[in-house]
């Protein structure tokens, strides 16, 4: 039942990277918090709503965003399904497997950004936009990861509490 | 009258006497000594009464003088707070203010201002969100310019927000002219957020500096908005057209209040735009 601050949580993620993360730049790339915060979310142990999160949140963002909510449908699963594989092999080092699925999320949201854009036509450098816009976004999710990882760890313990668990 | 009462009588004259002999000034040095010497216990006097009373209301003193700092140092935090309120309403004012003036110096235009409140999450792509929707008479297409030029249109619109496409999206098309060549070319975003201008004429010619405006082609956008400057321009002969890059005459990192051209409806050519044959 405390699932339910999913809604609260990832409207408040939405809201965030709408009007202030975005506006935190580097170069021209910049953090992705709902991908952080259900990547975080899908490497605690105990979550098992990990897949309803990633369907919560690609509503969300697909409301704001104009880019087609496939990508965001299809890069946040990918994340949670990354997540989930390297929480059963990874789990004694729960940062490392933070920081792989940061870094295995971006780049597959990028690159399904990448995909999409080509088919609807948009002319753009590859190497370009990999150095001004997914590297530092990169970067950006890195530096967000560590918090958020944190942040989500208590959530989770919240929401499933090791009594109900055992 | 009994000799006692006479007694009493002769001390009070002979002492009234003396007083007034001494502030006459008739006792001289006399005086002074006295003087001093009264002057001299009584500061000691109160010297020490004072120390006294600090030895015994200083403590008091103290948690009274912290009690007043805590209060002085929350009014400072409070007259902070309406300082940073003030400085942010002036700004607005002054963003305002130059609306206003741009409205006034475009009447033929109906605005509605509109704060932007949000921007697309992914940065592929160049949207921002603002705070007014079809509620306010906002409908798609719709131009968003500020006093500094041409912004975007409105792309997508609920009924408390609209979600403005930025002339820097990648997507983005407008029909410029550039005025001092006297020429059209076409204005293009690009992921980055750089605007660049493709069409142009091999034969125009174009220097950097050159301003460039919406033309009005088309029935996307009205005509005569700044769009920015051109820096750069690339022209190599076995090319059709020449290519410009241009400076924004919109600081898009800084947005936060919009016009919205209210009274201009897009017009939709694709039913005149003939068929191209494989």
């Amino acid at each position: 039942m405390r699932n339910i601050i999913a809604f609260p949580l990832l409207a408040l993620a939405v809201i965030l990277q709408s009007s202030i993360v975005s506006q935190v730049k580097l170069l021209s790339g910049y953090a992705d918090l709902p991908l952080i915060i259900l990547g975080a979310w899908a490497l605690q142990e105990r979550v098992k709503s990990a897949w309803q999160w990633a369907l919560l949140g690609c509503v969300f963002v697909g409301f704001v965003s104009k880019l087609p909510w496939p990508v965001y449908f299809i890069g946040y699963l990918l994340v949670v399904l990354v997540a989930q594989s390297l929480q059963r092999r990874v789990w004694q080092a729960p940062l490392l497997a933070m920081f792989s699925v940061t870094l295995a999320g971006t780049l597959l949201l990028h690159l399904l950004s990448f995909a999409v854009l080509g088919i609807l036509g948009t002319s753009y450098s590859f190497g370009e936009v990999v150095r001004s816009i997914t590297l530092p976004s990169l970067l950006l999710n890195m530096l967000f990861s560590i918090p958020i990882y944190t942040f989500m760890r208590d959530l989770a313990r919240w929401v499933y509490p090791s009594e109900v668990y055992e | 009258m009994n000799s006692r009462s006479l007694q009493t009588t002769i001390i009070f004259l002979v002492i009234a006497g003396i007083l007034a002999l001494a502030f006459g000034g008739f006792f001289g040095s006399a005086s002074r000594q006295f003087s001093s010497v009264l002057v001299e216990t009584q500061t000691w006097i109160s010297s020490r009464f004072l120390g006294i009373q600090d030895f015994f209301t200083a403590p008091r003193d103290i948690v009274s003088l912290r009690t007043r700092n805590v209060e002085l140092e929350a009014q400072v935090s409070q007259l902070q707070v309406q300082v940073i309120e003030l400085q942010q309403r002036v700004n607005e004012t002054e963003i305002l203010a130059a609306l206003v003036n741009f409205e006034q110096a475009n009447p033929e235009s109906t605005y509605k201002a509109s704060a932007v409140i949000g921007r697309d999450p992914s940065p592929f792509l160049h949207y921002i969100i603002i705070n007014r929707g079809s509620n306010d008479g906002f409908r798609r297409g719709m131009p968003v310019v500020t006093n500094q030029g041409l912004v975007g249109r409105v792309d997508a619109v609920i009924a408390d927000a609209a979600r403005v496409q930025l002339i820097t999206d990648p997507a983005s098309k407008v029909n410029v002219y550039l005025q001092n060549a006297d020429t059209i070319a076409i204005s293009l975003g690009s992921v980055t957020g750089d605007i660049s201008l493709d069409r142009i004429s091999q034969d125009a010619i174009v220097q950097p500096g050159d301003l460039v405006l919406t033309s009005g082609l088309g029935g996307g956008y009205p005509s005569d908005l700044p769009i920015g400057q051109v820096i750069t321009l690339r022209s190599l002969e076995f090319e059709l057209f020449q290519q410009a890059t241009i400076q924004p005459a919109v600081d898009f990192t800084r947005l936060a209040i919009v016009l919205v051209i209210t009274n201009f409806r897009p017009v939709d050519i694709s039913p005149l735009v003939p068929l191209q044959s494989p």
